[in-house]
């Protein structure tokens, strides 16, 4: 991966790939295409954590998949959200906004933190 | 996404492929990034190189697939497993439901077959298998002479020697003992109202710590309490502490007015502690005994009463009972019997035995042979299901034609019927667990059946895995054969024919016929050994005791002599005059030790010119009784005369011996007036009786003799026994009037049939041919079952055939025979093939017999009759009814 592509925090591909398949079933290589073209090819997910991360999401029951024709009318492996990937989705999200703006909060400060006792 | 034109569904036809499939779609994203590239205006080349560069390292990411895919196809399979066996177990209550008559007698076959086994499992396992309940119970060993006899002087030591040999050991922790001559209520407690009677057991120092037992509540004796005139103690077994006490706790630290028959020491005596729940005195060391309480064996008190400890110990960790036995040979030859005159007694000898193994070990052969027997039963029992099973699928084979058209597969319909068999034997399995339960519960409480443990028998862990491994077990083994019968069936055949007449019909009729002979041949080797125990028992009922036990009853009497001979002679006199007076009563006597209770053996010479040495001594059994005693037991006086009222008050030295010591002592002489050295001084014999069995019925007649009550011979206890026409329970009550207007103190005991003494010795021979007989009658129910279904069900499938031929004359009582014939030519065949077996198992149980042969032509005559007797009937119902087949309405309907 280029050094100036951003780095995936451990567990954020998953919720990615998971949110990724909200629209619809979905290949493995339209999975990439689709998280790249969504964060305006800020994110570059790579074939070689992609793959490994769907067949651990099927295993864990929160994906299915089905053998299925692509676009170009080759044989292709479709993945879908089951309901439970649904609702891991639901809650990694909740869980990221919570992250997400705790750290903006911090890196957002413009002055130190009052004393603990006077606050 | 389109779904995939139909043929692609059957890419993985021939099953899934998880590798194959990362392949795909692997490739299908490279070829697709590769096509993209090109649209972007790359040469195909170059578009590869560049796809396969931004991968990456494909040869793990597949690795890393392949692993997971293999992973999750394994427990697809396994779900899909589980997701069939739940359709097939509704499936298979379904049908059950539906036939519920077969299902009822399946069941019930296999309970009585489990339940059986699970029993004998339990009793077998609790007394040869299980530990003793003790801490550690490996360490524990017994202590015994070497070849010792029945006698059990000769299987205990003196105080002295006890002590010896407790200071002197290396190889044990500890050596303990305890009196080996209770009798059954030899204590009296008084109390709030009468006094009651009560089994004591006189236990030496560090008995309960050498065993391993803790208290359940209070403490057990201190050192203190093992020295002449100490404080007097008593410990409480927990059964007698419930029953006497309440189970009150404050019972500990007491005095309760305990006293002692045979010394007669009334004294108060301190409740120091209670028992645990789980200490079974009477389960281990003297089976069907109950024992009430324990008082300390005072080893000063006994120092010159000869041998009467049994002795136990506990070998010290790593030491085997090979190390000790070298060490106790070694040391026993040096121990004297009294310290005091070492002259006493013969050089002792110790010989060691695992406690457990002295428990039961005699009892290993019986419990397997039992053991064998109820897995006889159980394989009988499976013979018998995979018959009705094979008539069911007979019936049901159109249904699973029908199954096998709808795409089922042989193993799936297999597997059906295996769930069908787990079902039933599961269902048996439960059953047979509360079938078990109610067996053991019974056989626990029979305080009558002198097996050792059978008190603490249970249904526990083991005993739960082993039903479930006799359950499926079983189901694997009566299961399969229909099931792979019906699955080989042609399906043309069995949906097209009727089944009846045609060649499938008839190969399942020999096949059924197969398991027929084997159910008889098997219930034939049942019988016969069950005929063979049947006659063993009947002899060793038969055996001349020598002495009359049905019309006897014995009932224990207390009195108060202070010690005084004289004054004993008296009461004893009063007691026997005044019952011999109560109607219905014929004969009275007392003695203080009962047959085929207590041993207790001195040792008797005949006195010569020479001065007698040890090797002239014969150890006999000691009775010191009244006048008219050997009368009311029903002894045969076969010479000379009885013991009179006027020897014991003149304190005269006489002696009554049984023919055994006589032999022995003057062998073809007449030993009336001769003068003989017993209880340590002569003595005349005054009288010859009747051999009399002693320990039990099996055992030879042992030596014993018969001495008054007198200064020189000090009765222990003293019971009283009537011969009575009456009933004892009608006696019971002008008796005890009686004795308690001699002494008021008279406790309330029991009478005892001497009857009951005799059956509790051959009980466990009772019981195991009770077992037995039980599993051999079991085995015949289920035989003739077996040969009514085949020759019933061929004759039904024949109901069409049979109506032609009494169309064309045959006549009824023609069909009639030969149904009958048919049937008798498969008993003949079962039972040639079973008493051939017999023969061999037989020859295993040889040693299990008494006085018969194990070819015993009685025994396999009377069984083989009867077993073609039921065969005979089992195939006459249906034959009957083939006879009574209507030509025409056979041939109209079907």
């Amino acid at each position: 991966m280029d050094a100036d592509k951003l780095e995936f925090l451990r567990g954020t591909l998953d919720v990615l790939v998971l949110k990724a398949l909200v629209w619809g079933p979905l290949h493995g290589y339209a999975v990439t295409n689709l998280i790249r073209r969504q964060s305006d090819d800020a994110l570059l997910v790579e074939e070689g954590t992609l793959y490994p991360a769907l067949w651990r999401l099927e295993n864990k029951g929160l994906l299915e998949a089905e053998w299925g024709l692509s676009e170009n009318n080759r044989k292709a492996k479709f993945y879908r959200l089951t309901e439970a990937g649904r609702r891991q989705l639901r809650q990694e999200v909740k869980t990221w906004e919570a992250y997400a703006a705790a750290v903006a909060k911090v890196l957002g400060a413009t002055h130190p933190p009052l004393p603990e006792e006077m606050a | 996404m389109s779904p995939a034109p139909l043929w692609r569904r059957y890419d993985r036809l021939v099953g899934s492929d998880p590798a194959a499939d990362v392949k795909d779609e692997l490739r299908f994203h490279l070829e697709t990034k590769v096509g993209d590239l090109v649209a972007e205006g790359w040469r195909p080349e170059d578009a590869r190189k560049e796809a396969e560069r931004q991968f990456g390292n494909i040869l793990a990411v597949q690795h890393v697939g392949e692993r997971i895919g293999e992973h999750m196809d394994r427990r697809r399979r396994l779900t899909d497993y589980w997701a069939d066996a739940l359709p097939d177990l509704r499936f298979t209550l379904r049908t059950l439901r539906r036939d519920s008559g077969f299902t009822i007698i399946a069941v019930v076959i296999l309970a009585l077959g489990i339940g059986a086994n699970i029993a004998v499992f339990s009793v077998v396992n609790t007394i040869l298998l299980r530990p003793l309940p003790f801490r550690d119970a490996q360490q524990l060993v017994r202590i015994v002479e070497k070849d010792a006899k029945s006698g059990e002087s000769a299987r205990t030591y003196t105080a002295d020697a006890t002590q010896d040999f407790q200071q002197q050991n290396r190889s044990f922790q500890s050596v303990s003992g305890y009196f080996a001559f209770t009798g059954p209520d030899n204590f009296k407690l008084a109390g709030n109202g009468q006094p009651v009677p009560a089994t004591g057991m006189l236990v030496a120092e560090g008995f309960f710590e050498t065993l391993g037992v803790q208290p359940a509540a209070g403490r057990l004796f201190r050192t203190e309490e093992f020295v002449h005139h100490a404080q007097p103690a008593v410990l409480l077994s927990y059964p007698f502490w419930k029953r006497r006490f309440g189970g009150d706790p404050n019972i500990i630290g007491r005095t309760v007015d305990l006293s002692d028959k045979v010394d007669l020491n009334n004294a108060s005596v301190t409740v120091v502690g209670v028992l645990p729940e789980t200490f079974d005195f009477g389960a281990v060391f003297s089976p069907g005994a109950k024992v009430d309480l324990f008082v300390p064996y005072i080893m000063d008190d006994f120092r010159n009463d000869g041998n009467d400890l049994a002795l136990v110990g506990r070998l010290k960790p790593g030491v085997t009972i090979a190390q000790a036995q070298s060490e106790t040979d070694s040391l026993f030859p040096t121990f004297f019997a009294v310290h005091k005159h070492p002259e006493y007694g013969k050089p002792y000898t110790g010989h060691l035995t695992g406690l457990k193994e002295y428990v039961s070990g005699k009892l290993r052969r019986s419990l397997i042979v039992l053991w064998c027997a109820v897995g006889l039963i159980l394989l009988i029992v499976c013979v018998n299901l995979s018959n009705l099973l094979l008539a069911r699928a007979a019936a049901r084979s159109k249904e699973f034609a029908m199954r096998s058209a709808l795409g089922a597969g042989r193993a799936r319909l297999v597997r059906q019927l295996l769930t069908e068999s787990l079902v039933l034997a599961g269902c048996g399995a439960v059953l047979g667990l509360g079938l078990a339960w109610a067996i053991l519960a019974y056989l626990a409480h029979q305080g009558s059946i002198a097996l050792p443990l059978l008190s603490m028998v249970r249904i526990d862990g083991a005993a739960l895995a082993w039903t479930l491994l006799i359950a499926v077990g079983a189901a694997l083994l009566f299961g399969p054969a229909p099931a792979l019968r019906m699955s080989a069936s042609h399906l043309q055949e069995a949906l097209k024919g009727s089944g009846h007449g045609t060649s499938e019909g008839r190969k399942h009729d020999r096949m059924r016929s197969i398991l027929v002979i084997t159910e008889i041949a098997l219930a034939c080797v049942l019988l016969v050994g069950a005929g063979l125990f049947l006659r063993s028992f009947l002899r060793v009922l038969d055996v001349d005791l020598g002495f009359e036990p049905s019309r006897a009853a014995a009932v224990s009497v207390d009195y108060d002599d202070g010690g005084n001979p004289a004054k004993r002679a008296a009461i004893w006199q009063e007691v026997v005059q005044k019952v011999s007076t109560i109607p219905g009563v014929e004969t009275a006597g007392i003695s203080d030790n009962l047959p085929m209770s207590r041993n207790r053996s001195w040792g008797i010479a005949a006195k010569g010119a020479q001065k007698l040495t040890d090797k002239d001594f014969v150890d006999v059994l000691v009775y010191i009784v009244s006048p008219g005693y050997l009368k009311a037991m029903g002894m045969r006086l076969k010479e000379g005369r009885d013991i009179s009222w006027d020897d014991i008050v003149n304190n005269r030295n006489v002696v009554v011996l049984n023919e055994t010591v006589a032999r022995k002592l003057w062998p073809g002489q007449n030993p009336i007036g001769r003068t003989a050295i017993a209880g340590g001084g002569a003595t005349e014999v005054i009288g010859v009786i009747a051999d009399v069995r002693e320990s039990s019925a099996e055992n030879n007649a042992e030596a014993q003799m018969y001495l008054p009550s007198t200064k020189q011979f000090q009765p222990e206890g003293s019971y009283l026994v009537m011969r009575s026409k009456l009933p004892p329970g009608a006696l019971a009550m002008s008796v005890m009037k009686t004795l308690r207007e001699i002494n008021p103190g008279q406790s309330a005991t029991e009478f005892r049939p001497i009857q009951g003494l005799v059956d509790r010795a051959t009980s466990p021979r009772r019981f195991f041919v009770l077992l037995v007989g039980i599993f051999a009658a079991l085995g015949l129910l289920l035989a003739s079952l077996g040969i009514y279904g085949v020759i019933s069900y061929s004759v039904t499938r024949q109901t069409q055939e049979i109506g032609i031929r009494m169309a064309l004359g045959a006549t009824g009582a023609r069909v009639q025979l030969d149904v009958i014939w048919k049937t008798l030519r498969l008993a003949l065949i079962g039972i040639v093939v079973g008493v051939i077996a017999s023969f061999a198992v037989a020859r295993l149980i040889a040693s299990l017999l008494f006085q018969t042969a194990p070819a015993d032509p009685l025994t396999f005559t009377g069984m083989v009759v009867l077993l073609g007797g039921v065969a005979l009937l089992a195939g006459y119902l249906p034959a009957r009814r083939a006879s009574k087949i209507d030509p025409m309405v056979a041939l109209r309907t079907n």
